[in-house]
């Protein structure tokens, strides 16, 4: 059995910037098991630039952002494994694989990254009544075949889901001599950035349909068309307001999924919110010396935020591993929780003997809010207040939170958004 | 010139060229479709039904309790995953517990073996997330679970290996009767035969006209469906029915062979008109999640993958049509095979060679016939060694390309190249299972359309999703790239 | 003449309304928080200008595409015949990233490089 310090599962952005912290934090012996034929994930398809503003202070594109760290990596000389699947984990932190090359290995390590990232949902997922032609994409799947293996999906384009890869590819595809006729979005507003609405959209003068819905698919073999539908409040579809588009492609941007199934076979918890590993402040699942990190644990906007996250959680995993003491005993914990207008809080725990100044909190808001706050508090008294001007659930919140703030007390510490007076 | 031309390649059409393959004949299986397997065989319940319900004089009745008998033997001969998870029809009230003494009764004259109604406690305690309403069940432990297309490709395959052909896109446009049997034409093709099998499921009343007068008429019944995702296994263990009406058996909640678990199907008459509309409908997918909730209220259909729809043959004799035509000598009808036709297959293809046997009572038997279908390697499912054995005859078995199923390039390989063998993204599908899990070939799509262009030189644009004219890409990118070979 | 716009500088998205004042000589911005918001409005209105990245034709790599972008932005009105240009336009691998394949595109002085590198196999 072959043995490592660290092994790290995906060498998206995530598994890419956590195995580079970790080996700066004095690790040698890593592993980084990646299923596809190169290093870098769902960044060497994003070909738009936009990516590292936080992280670089300059603008990239997404393969330019995964070649900065692979390269990274690569002078490091950390360990990969390419075109590799990863069969199974265990709670002992036992790894199965599979590749071509060397068939079935078992691996053993000292600590577990996971950084699988996210998959798209699918129509099925949203039961969208019709026939079930070839010509129903998922927007990413989408942009895998036109930005890398080259292939045009369509000519006539309609796009289901206002989310950020919907936004991209109406331009891509625009770009590429498609005609986008529309993007249907079932909620009131878009889940998208809006400079990509602006760029993407608006110069295109492509129109973005808020409060509607694709209610049927037509064409038994290759779409013919797609009706569309105005949404009431309850986001059910209002009689009378069927519009009928002729197109031959659908594609779906309706939202992202936390690839857990290798989590959860092995027994560790998740979120019913997130959909990915409760995880405390050190980016620990339930699982001992088992950590994650980016997409898996949940969706992020920014691969910023992927990267800062995951330079946490190889830090958090290179501690574990150096320490050699493999300690269960996490000390004193604190739970988070969301309350009103907030959706989730990413840790669910803190564990505050490890945390040196301050704890970051990621959330969700459930709404478009502005002028709002986010009010933070421990055991119900407010410990903190942050004024936004501006709040949406496409964009994700950040709370650093002193740990002067909550050091020994032992509550629940809380997150909600408050409305500023007078408005509702 | 054939001896026999079988219209239809479905589990029906297949399983009667496979029980035929055991003569020595000269077999030709024709198909309208891009597939095997593609008409109502690829979208139904996927239930073997114990066989209790349909009237006990009727021919439904007694091909259901014969073919059931048959899976296990069929099943193991052909490699194809069959398990005898029983089922429960709920009683509600009452009334419907009277319902299912009568469907006891009638189960015994049809001779279903080991029927017993059992009581609301017993059925929560084996089924613990069904309805606390529930007052009774009758428990048939024969009942199983089966997937229909892949007994359909099962049986094709078979035939095949044993000597019969196939014609795919063979979309039969006229039959023209000659001295020595028959003239099948198709837009592009015609062969002769001297004896047709009628298996053309909804269209079988169509093709029947084409040689005489047809006496009976297939009118489409439509039935929708919700698939969850394999998370929501273990919902139920058996296949949940309720109790049964006038329009059929009701919506069930079964559990499917590969892990799945199943809710419907609606029932709804569409015109004669409508034997392409397949197509789900937001109020029909709507009055499934109500009805099922009668029996099962916590169903998961946030975990939902896909919902489809399937077209019942529902002929107007209200029986199967299963006999040589009485206006035309050597053309058979197996026609109106509604519910119970998958779990009635196996008996369905004997009874139709008894039928040849007896018009051609000279046939000679096939002396090089081999009932086993050569087993396929079920990576997901072996052991480390087992894997580790496999990958190392063939390491294409080790490079996974399905990452919810788990499935490896070498099945998928293997699946292109037997006989009867997956062309299409679907077919590759129906086989393995990529693309089948809950990210519906998101991810695998561009890995599978790469290996059928590879396996079967073709190019990336060639590739169809189901029917000829299921495209999926409509070319490439940047006029610069004039390089056809890819 | 007026024209509204949504400001894409920070994630507020102000709407603003753009008025060219009374004299025609200057233009007047109203609705911005902020006074990036207010040169924005009036870099969009005189000289819009935007990144390009598209692929390329790439021949002797891993792929058969080449993501590319233009180093800088170029003007709005250019962009659709600055993809005609990179279509009928095929390299070779092995390219480094920010490698430049087209130089002084389209006239505008602004090169398009190679957004990642591809070893030649």
């Amino acid at each position: 059995m072959t043995q490592y310090d660290i092994v790290v599962i995906g060498g998206g952005p995530a598994g890419l910037a956590a195995a580079v912290e970790a080996r700066k934090q004095g690790v040698h012996s890593i592993l980084v098991i990646e299923r596809d034929r190169e290093l870098g994930g769902i960044l060497q398809q994003c070909i738009h630039n936009g990516f590292g503003l936080r992280v670089f202070n300059e603008e990239l594109t997404g393969p330019e952002y995964a070649e900065r760290f692979i390269d990274e990596l690569e002078t490091m000389g950390i360990e990969y494994l390419l075109d590799t699947m990863v069969l199974e984990i265990t709670k002992e932190r036992q790894i199965i694989i599979s590749n071509a090359a060397k068939g079935i290995q078992v691996i053993k390590a000292k600590a577990v990254i996971l950084a699988m990232g996210c998959r798209e949902r699918t129509r099925g997922a949203l039961a969208i009544p019709g026939y079930r032609p070839a010509g129903v994409f998922n927007a990413g799947t989408a942009q895998r075949y036109i930005n890398v293996e080259g292939y045009m999906v369509g000519k006539r384009v309609v796009i289901l889901g206002s989310g950020d890869i919907g936004l991209i590819m109406a331009r891509r595809m625009t770009l590429e001599g498609a005609q986008v006729l529309a993007v249907a979005e079932i909620m009131p507003f878009s889940g998208g950035l809006t400079r990509n609405i602006v760029q993407c959209l608006d110069d295109y003068n492509i129109p973005l349909m808020l409060s509607h819905t694709i209610t049927a698919i037509k064409g038994r073999d290759r779409v013919e068309g797609v009706v569309i539908q105005k949404v009431d409040h309850k986001m059910q579809p209002i009689p009378g307001t069927e519009i009928e588009y002729k197109c031959d492609t659908i594609l779906l941007s309706v939202g992202l999924i936390p690839e857990n199934e290798l989590s959860r076979k092995a027994g560790i918890a998740i979120d019913s919110v997130t959909n990915g590993p409760v995880v405390d402040s050190n980016m620990e699942t339930t699982a001992p010396g088992i950590f994650a990190c980016g997409n898996v644990v949940h969706v992020h906007d920014l691969v910023d935020f992927v990267t800062e996250e995951s330079r946490h959680a190889g830090n958090a995993a290179a501690k574990y591993v150096l320490a050699d003491a493999c300690t269960d005993h996490k000390g004193m914990v604190i739970c988070t929780k969301a309350e009103t207008g907030v959706g989730y809080i990413v840790p669910q725990q803190i564990n505050v003997d490890s945390i040196e100044e301050k704890v970051a909190l990621f959330m969700r808001v459930r709404n478009v809010y502005h002028n709002a706050s986010l009010s933070v508090k421990l055991g119900g008294v407010e410990i903190k207040r942050v004024r936004h001007r501006h709040l949406a659930p496409g964009e994700m919140a950040r709370i650093d939170v002193d740990k002067k703030l909550f050091e020994g007390m032992q509550a629940e510490m809380t997150v909600s958004v408050v409305l500023e007076e007078g408005k509702a | 010139m054939y001896d026999i031309a079988i219209i239809g390649a479905g589990v029906i059409g297949s399983a009667v060229a496979r029980e035929l393959s055991r003569y020595a004949l000269n077999i030709v299986i024709l198909e309208r479709g891009n597939d095997v397997a593609v008409g109502t065989t690829k979208a139904n319940s996927a239930i073997v039904h114990a066989g209790y319900d349909a009237p006990a004089t009727s021919l439904k009745g007694k091909m259901n309790v014969k073919g059931n008998a048959m899976y296990d033997e069929v099943c193991k001969a052909l490699d194809v995953p069959f398990k005898r998870v029983g089922s429960l029809v709920v009683a509600q009230n009452d009334e419907e517990v009277e319902t299912l003494e009568s469907l006891l009764e009638n189960g015994k004259v049809l001779g279903v073996p080991g029927l017993e109604i059992l009581s609301g406690d017993t059925v929560r305690m084996r089924e613990p997330n069904l309805n606390k309403a529930i007052k009774a069940a009758l428990y048939a432990p024969t009942a199983g679970i089966v997937e229909p297309w892949e007994l359909a490709i099962a049986y094709c395959e078979n035939a095949m290996d044993n000597g019969a052909t196939l014609k795919l896109n063979f979309e039969v446009t006229g039959i023209d009767r000659k001295t020595n049997g028959f003239e099948i034409h198709s837009k592009d093709e015609t062969v002769s035969a001297s004896t047709v099998i009628n298996a053309a499921g909804i269209y079988a009343d169509a093709v029947y006209s084409m040689v005489t007068t047809s006496h009976f008429k297939i009118k489409p019944r439509r039935g929708q469906y919700y698939l969850l995702d394999k998370e929501a296994n273990g919902l139920v263990n058996h296949v949940i029915f309720p109790c049964p009406s006038k329009l059929g058996k009701g919506i069930l909640v079964a559990p499917t062979i590969d892990g799945n678990v199943l809710v419907g199907p609606d029932s709804q008459d569409l015109t004669p008109f409508d034997k392409e509309a397949t197509n789900t409908t937001g109020d029909r997918l709507q009055y499934i999640r109500e009805t099922a909730a009668a029996i099962c209220e916590v169903v998961p259909y946030k975990l939902n993958i896909t919902t489809f729809a399937g077209l019942r043959a529902e002929p107007s004799t209200g029986d199967f049509i299963i006999e040589e035509s009485t206006e035309v000598k050597n053309f058979i009808n197996v026609a109106g095979i509604k519910s119970p036709g998958l779990s009635s297959a196996p008996a369905i293809a004997e009874r139709v060679v008894s039928i040849y046997l007896d018009i051609n009572p000279e046939t000679a038997a096939n002396p090089t016939f081999n009932p086993i279908r050569r087993p396929r390697v079920k990576f997901a499912d072996m052991t480390i060694e087992a894997k580790q054995a496999v990958i190392e005859k063939d390491p294409r078995y080790g490079r996974i390309i399905c990452r919810c199923e788990m499935i490896s390039e070498g099945e998928i390989i293997d699946a292109i190249h037997r006989n009867a063998g997956g062309r299409t993204l679907n077919g590759i599908k129906r086989r393995v299972r990529p693309g089948a899990g809950r990210c519906q070939g998101g991810f695998c799509g561009p890995r599978v359309m790469e290996i059928l262009t590879r396996e079967l030189s073709l190019k990336m644009t060639d590739i169809k999703q189901e029917g000829l004219e299921s495209y999926i890409l409509t070319g490439k990118t940047k006029r610069g790239d004039k390089d056809d070979a890819i | 003449m007026t024209r509204e716009m949504v400001c894409i500088v920070c994630p507020m998205g102000c709407r603003l309304t753009v008025t060219a004042t009374e004299d025609d000589t200057g233009l007047s911005v109203i609705g911005n928080q902020c006074k990036r918001g207010e040169a924005y409005a009036i870099e969009e209105m005189t000289n819009p200008t935007r990144m390009l990245p598209t692929t390329m034709v790439i021949r002797g790599g891993l792929l058969k595409r080449l993501p590319v972008r233009t180093e800088k932005p170029i003007p709005k009105e250019l962009i659709f015949e600055a993809m005609k240009k990179i279509d009928d336009v095929i390299v070779e691998a092995p390219i480094k990233r920010g490698e430049v394949v087209i130089s002084n595109l389209l006239g505008t002085g602004v090169n398009v490089i190679a957004s990642r590198s591809m070893k030649h196999i």
